[in-house]
């Protein structure tokens, strides 16, 4: 069952950050690092685990590794939809806050 | 192996420092006000978001080339406890009447002026051509990858 640990898998911020960035296209471990303010063996030690989770796979391209998100089954979307909710109820709170505030402040 | 796989349904929550009459009207009447600007299925600008206050009311999208995106219906709305929209976009992030998944979202008084707000989105085995949705979604190049670093950003700055 890859769920969890696909849920677990990016629960690390980083990680997370590393399957964002697999989320705008196919990318290579370098292309990847150059983005995220983390080394290249940091970036591949985080593909292992979105690996092994089930939510990116990798081919050979000529020399390099290129990296993608697993279209298959559930669990990349699953994913998604739990971050999609979290940011939509993050902005909830928020504009609750901010007419909090102009209430108060009237 | 052929076992049916049923994925648990997404769970989030949030508390609020406003009663729960207060969280109820700013999460149907407020929509517009807080969805986020990109959560949108059309590819023009969201303009306007909409939850019709009542049962059987749409929620939908109005995008700025004049549009409207339906993203399903009201199945309950329970002022200031409970609200059901029917979540019917489908494997390729269109609108498709004959799907059904569920969001439940539920306001639970603390006391002290404070509402806990929960939501669950269950029946995603339903969207059956998940792995494809999940490509466009993600992946697409008018998808919605990537945008969750900029709703992040919205959301804090």
């Amino acid at each position: 069952m890859t769920y969890g640990r696909a849920l677990a898998a990016l629960a690390d911020d980083t990680r997370r950050q590393v399957f964002e960035q697999l989320a705008r296209g196919p990318r290579s471990v370098s292309a990847i690092a150059k983005e995220l303010p983390v080394t290249r063996p940091a970036v591949s030690q985080h593909l292992k685990v979105l690996k092994e989770a089930g939510l990116v796979l990798d081919q050979a391209e000529g020399t390099r590794r290129i990296y993608q998100i697993d279209p298959a089954g559930l669990g990349p979307l699953r994913a998604w939809l739990d971050q999609f909710w979290g940011v939509a109820l993050d902005a909830f709170a928020a504009e609750v806050e901010r007419t909090r505030d102009e209430e108060q402040g009237q | 192996m052929t076992a049916f796989i049923q994925p648990a349904a997404v769970r989030r929550s949030v508390t609020v420092r406003v009663s729960r009459e207060r969280a109820f009207s700013v999460f149907t009447e407020g929509f517009d006000r807080w969805w986020p600007r990109s959560h949108t299925i059309s590819d023009s600008p969201l303009k306007k978001a909409v939850i019709e206050p009542r049962v059987g009311g749409r929620w939908f999208g109005l995008s700025e080339d004049g549009r409207e995106s339906e993203w399903g219906d009201v199945l309950v709305f329970e002022p200031p406890a409970r609200l059901v929209l029917a979540w019917r976009i489908g494997g390729q992030w269109t609108y498709d009447p004959n799907l059904l998944t569920e969001v439940e979202v539920t306001f639970t008084d603390l006391g002290q002026g404070q509402t806990r707000v929960d939501l669950e989105h269950r029946g995603l085995e339903r969207l059956g051509a998940a792995g494809e949705a999940a490509r466009v979604a993600i992946a697409g190049p008018e998808g919605w990858g990537g945008l969750l670093e900029a709703f992040r950003a919205a959301a804090e700055g």
